[in-house]
């Protein structure tokens, strides 16, 4: 048994701890919202945060998240940052097929949450580990622009 | 996937509104008219088992619910994968049912006699076609669905129905009586459906052309909307499978001591996979065991009498099979090119292109001893269920396919074999025979996806264009070289015509009035090919757009002027277009700064036209899009909140064809790329600043979710000439060997 913290709650799982975070959350705890794209660090359609970092949980063993806290898009409705992406999301009708975009949101509060006001620069940066195939950046751009706004 | 398809089967909307078309598909055409709709009271999905129940050819209760709650769920007969058609029906039902847009909810219908294609004539998502064939079906069912509920209120209240008025879900009755919908839903399914209604005229419109966000928006910001790759049913194991490393390559021996040892794995079965070869899936508790224990399988593969294909002595044959003429597709008289004073010639390379949706392909097969319940993002809801039921010895109507919303697809979900359903069937199939129970679902790794097969064919083109001295076009002789996405499919019949596979040469020659002789060799490699996001236009407006804007250049002319010269005035979408885009870029008028340039194209395909002015540079010679004006004509704009995600989509798509590594090559017939780092996706850094301009028009729409693609690759490669003098001829662009 492995306990890792989630989302403010600490959850114990049997699974080997190679297993990564990605299959440990939907998996064993069903927890679909974190989503598989390449299993190799190269979409981050599977992003959560640790320890407030956003990071790829499809190349993350859980044996190296023990007393780490994890956060995933299911705790996004309750954050004041993850939050307010969601709805500069919902504002600016971001999804087409939707399927990255728990990472993409996931990736944007990270980034909201170290840098208030990012300057385009600062987005690509930041963004660019996240693929969207349906070509929904530009809109995500103008997201996190008004996420920030109305964080401000 | 073809405009011909729309041609030759037209949709006849008749007096009785009842909707009537010739099916391109005989086995699956339906034997009349079908209008359909239906109310139910009660929550659930009871759509599913209505559909499993009724009769073909009519069923009530396919289409619509009406809840207690005045909530409205429409049934959309379609795939969404991100084109927004989840958003696009309902829509048009809530814009003649007469709703308040707030009252609606859309669902994914499964596979259904009920829901096929009225063009069609199967249930499929394809072809840019949903919003123009479902146009007149969703609205006459919502117009409908509003007089059956008009009827029951008039009942109820005993007046005369002409008294009764609706208003954004309301029904008011002439002496203050006020219902909602949902209240007398149940009485108004038990109206006689009305044979004959009249449609909202444009000038009407509330909902049908207002930017309208999305149904699934918030679902899909949030983590909670449900994929095909989220969806386990009680009980449900993993399956990953080891497939041949070459295309229908078949498993020797296998040892699978280690896999069954990995703590999780449930059991290793061999199974058939696609052309003919076999494979090994290991079935899990989850996908990390499964994935673990496939690592640890050890094969032997028998790769002996299937063809081994080697991407670069496929493409030098094809050149030399370029060299000669092929079937022809279209004649012309070039006996002028010979001695034309200017000449341009031209070859053109095109790479295999995987799909690479952001969700792998996955789907759940729950197979018992008389009934096979699929779960999948299928694009082909009607081929799909038949194949499953072939493969697990059962009638179609045994098989019960939920549509499940999909994580992109740009074609690969729309199988004519159906690869990925029957490898899924098959798995099913094994796990039952060696005396295990329960649904299992097989998911496909991002590797296995790229290697997978089915993907948009490499193509050679050869073009010989001889000018007269005013610049005129006198001659063009034309070769395409390439394997037919058709052959062998049960599109063949339809698609293929004296030999020439009409995806192969969609949009060659059109619009302009040019003397083209055009010929095609169908060539056969042991690569499996598909559709990709637009078709044989993926190629073809390439080679028209960059070859017209290089005989604008030897004839010294403007190449947008050359293009209007050339383009006759009946083509006044196309005009219309192209103004536009010339318009609002600015082109001809702003001064751009230094080290940039201009860049035009245009294309029609899936009848709706797209023309781009694009404003590029190159840097240390790799060319950089900085921005794309596009106008686009689609006729009556649906949802330009959609059409405007849809271009901008489309470009990116594009977009990412032009970047170094967007190929799939082989080598000895195994496929050299595995994952994102080595088959290049574009990024946000690549992402052009787009504006998005309609062409206003109140005729039936047309399609949306690919004409976006075609014209940006050459309106970029027109930009990079302006700037070097090069022009790029292969895809992906690489100015090193242009």
């Amino acid at each position: 048994m492995i306990t890792l913290n989630i989302n403010g709650r600490d959850t114990q799982l049997d699974a080997d701890p190679s297993t990564p975070i990605l299959w440990a959350l939907r998996d064993n705890l069903n927890m679909t919202g974190t989503k598989f794209g390449c299993g190799a660090a190269l979409c981050g359609a599977c992003t959560v945060h640790m320890g407030g970092q956003a990071i790829r949980s499809c190349v993350t063993p859980i044996s190296s998240a023990v007393g780490q806290k994890i956060t995933t898009i299911e705790a996004m409705e309750g954050d004041k940052v993850g939050k307010a992406v969601q709805n500069a999301w919902v504002k600016h009708d971001v999804p087409q097929c939707g399927y990255c975009q728990s990472g993409q949101v996931m990736s944007a509060t990270a980034l909201l949450k170290t840098n208030k006001s990012p300057s385009d620069a600062d987005i690509e940066s930041a963004m660019a580990g996240n693929i969207c195939r349906c070509g929904t950046y530009q809109r995500i751009r103008a997201a996190i622009k008004d996420a920030a706004k109305s964080l401000a | 996937m073809r405009k011909e398809w729309m041609k030759q089967d037209a949709v006849v909307v008749g007096e009785s509104g009842a909707v009537s078309r010739r099916s391109f598909m005989k086995a699956g055409a339906l034997a009349g008219s079908g209008l359909v709709l239906g109310f139910f009271i009660s929550g659930g999905n009871r759509f599913a088992r209505a559909a499993e129940t009724a009769k073909p050819v009519y069923q009530p209760n396919a289409f619509l619910q009406i809840a207690p709650d005045n909530t409205v769920t429409v049934q959309v007969n379609r795939l969404e994968f991100g084109q927004g058609v989840h958003t696009a029906l309902p829509m048009l039902i809530a814009e003649e049912l007469d709703v308040d847009w707030r009252q609606m909810r859309g669902a994914l219908a499964p596979a259904a006699e009920a829901y096929k294609d009225p063009a069609f004539g199967i249930q499929m998502t394809g072809g840019s076609g949903t919003v123009a064939h479902s146009w007149n079906q969703y609205r006459e069912i919502g117009a409908k669905a509003r007089l059956m509920l008009i009827a029951a209120a008039a009942e109820q209240w005993k007046v005369d129905p002409a008294q009764v008025k609706t208003s954004k879900g309301m029904l008011l009755g002439p002496n203050g009586q006020k219902s909602s919908y949902g209240a007398v839903a149940d009485a108004a399914m038990k109206q006689p459906m009305p044979e004959k209604v009249t449609l909202k005229e444009a000038k009407d419109f509330k909902i049908i052309g207002k930017p309208t966000p999305r149904l699934d928006a918030r679902a899909k910001s949030s983590g909670q909307q449900q994929f095909g790759m989220d969806f386990k049913p009680e009980g449900c194991k993993v399956a990953v499978v080891a497939r041949p490393p070459v295309f229908g390559a078949k498993v020797a021996k296998f040892d699978a001591s280690k896999a069954k040892a990995i703590p999780g794995v449930v059991d290793v079965v061999q199974v058939p996979t696609d052309r003919g070869g076999s494979g090994v899936a290991v079935i899990a508790n989850g996908y990390w065991p499964a994935k673990q224990g496939r690592e640890a399988l050890e094969i032997e593969w028998d790769s002996s009498g299937v063809e081994k294909v080697s991407s670069d002595k496929q493409l030098a044959e094809y050149k030399e099979l370029s060299a000669k003429a092929g079937l022809s597709a279209k004649k012309a008289d070039t006996s002028k090119l010979a001695s034309a004073p200017k000449k341009i010639s031209a070859v053109y390379e095109f790479p295999y292109l995987a799909h690479a949706p952001m969700e792998p392909l996955n789907c759940v097969v729950d197979l018992k001893a008389d009934s096979c319940t699929v779960w999948a993002g299928s694009q082909f809801q009607t081929m799909d269920q038949a194949a499953a039921a072939r493969t697990a010895g059962l009638k179609p109507e045994q098989v019960t396919l939920h549509t499940m919303m999909a994580g992109g697809g740009f074609g690969r979900r729309a199988v004519p074999t159906s690869d990925y359903i029957v490898e899924a069937v098959n798995v099913a199939k094994a796990y039952k025979a060696s005396g295990k129970a329960g649904p299992v679902k097989v998911i496909w790794s991002r590797e296995d996806d790229i290697k997978g097969g089915y993907y948009r064919p490499s193509h050679v083109h050869r073009a010989e264009l001889g000018l007269d001295a005013k610049g005129q076009i006198v001659g063009w002789n034309h070769v395409i070289v390439g394997q037919s996405i058709l052959t062998g499919t049960p599109f063949e019949q339809f698609m293929i015509k004296d030999g020439i596979d009409a995806t192969m040469v969609e949009g060659m020659g059109d619009p302009y009035d040019v003397p083209l002789n055009l010929s095609v060799h169908n060539v056969k490699a042991n690569v499996p090919v598909l559709w990709w996001r637009s078709v044989g236009s993926t190629h073809t407006a390439f080679v028209m757009e960059t070859l017209i804007d290089e005989a604008a250049h030897a004839a010294g002319a403007d190449p947008v002027a050359y293009r209007k010269k050339l383009i006759d005035p009946k083509h006044k979408r196309h005009h219309a277009a192209l103004d536009l885009a010339v318009a609002k870029s600015g082109y001809g008028k702003k001064a751009l700064p230094k080290g940039q340039a201009w860049g035009v194209a245009l294309h029609e395909s899936f009848n709706t036209v797209a023309a781009y002015v694009v404003v590029a540079s190159v840097k240390d010679g790799v060319p950089k899009l900085h921005k794309v004006t596009a106008a686009v004509h689609c006729n009556q704009p649906v949802n330009p909140l959609t059409i405007e995600a849809q271009i901008q989509g489309a470009i990116l798509m594009a977009v990412g064809t032009t970047l170094p590594g967007a190929a799939i090559t082989l080598k000895d017939g195994v496929v050299e790329q595995s994952q994102l780092a080595d088959y290049a996706i574009a990024r946000m850094p690549d992402m052009p600043k787009v504006e998005v301009h309609i062409v206003p028009s109140t005729e039936p729409p047309t399609g949306m979710g690919e004409p976006g693609l075609p014209p940006l690759a050459p309106a970029f490669a027109n930009a990079v000439f302006k700037l070097t003098g090069k022009r790029l001829r292969k895809l992906p662009f690489d100015l090193a060997t242009a």
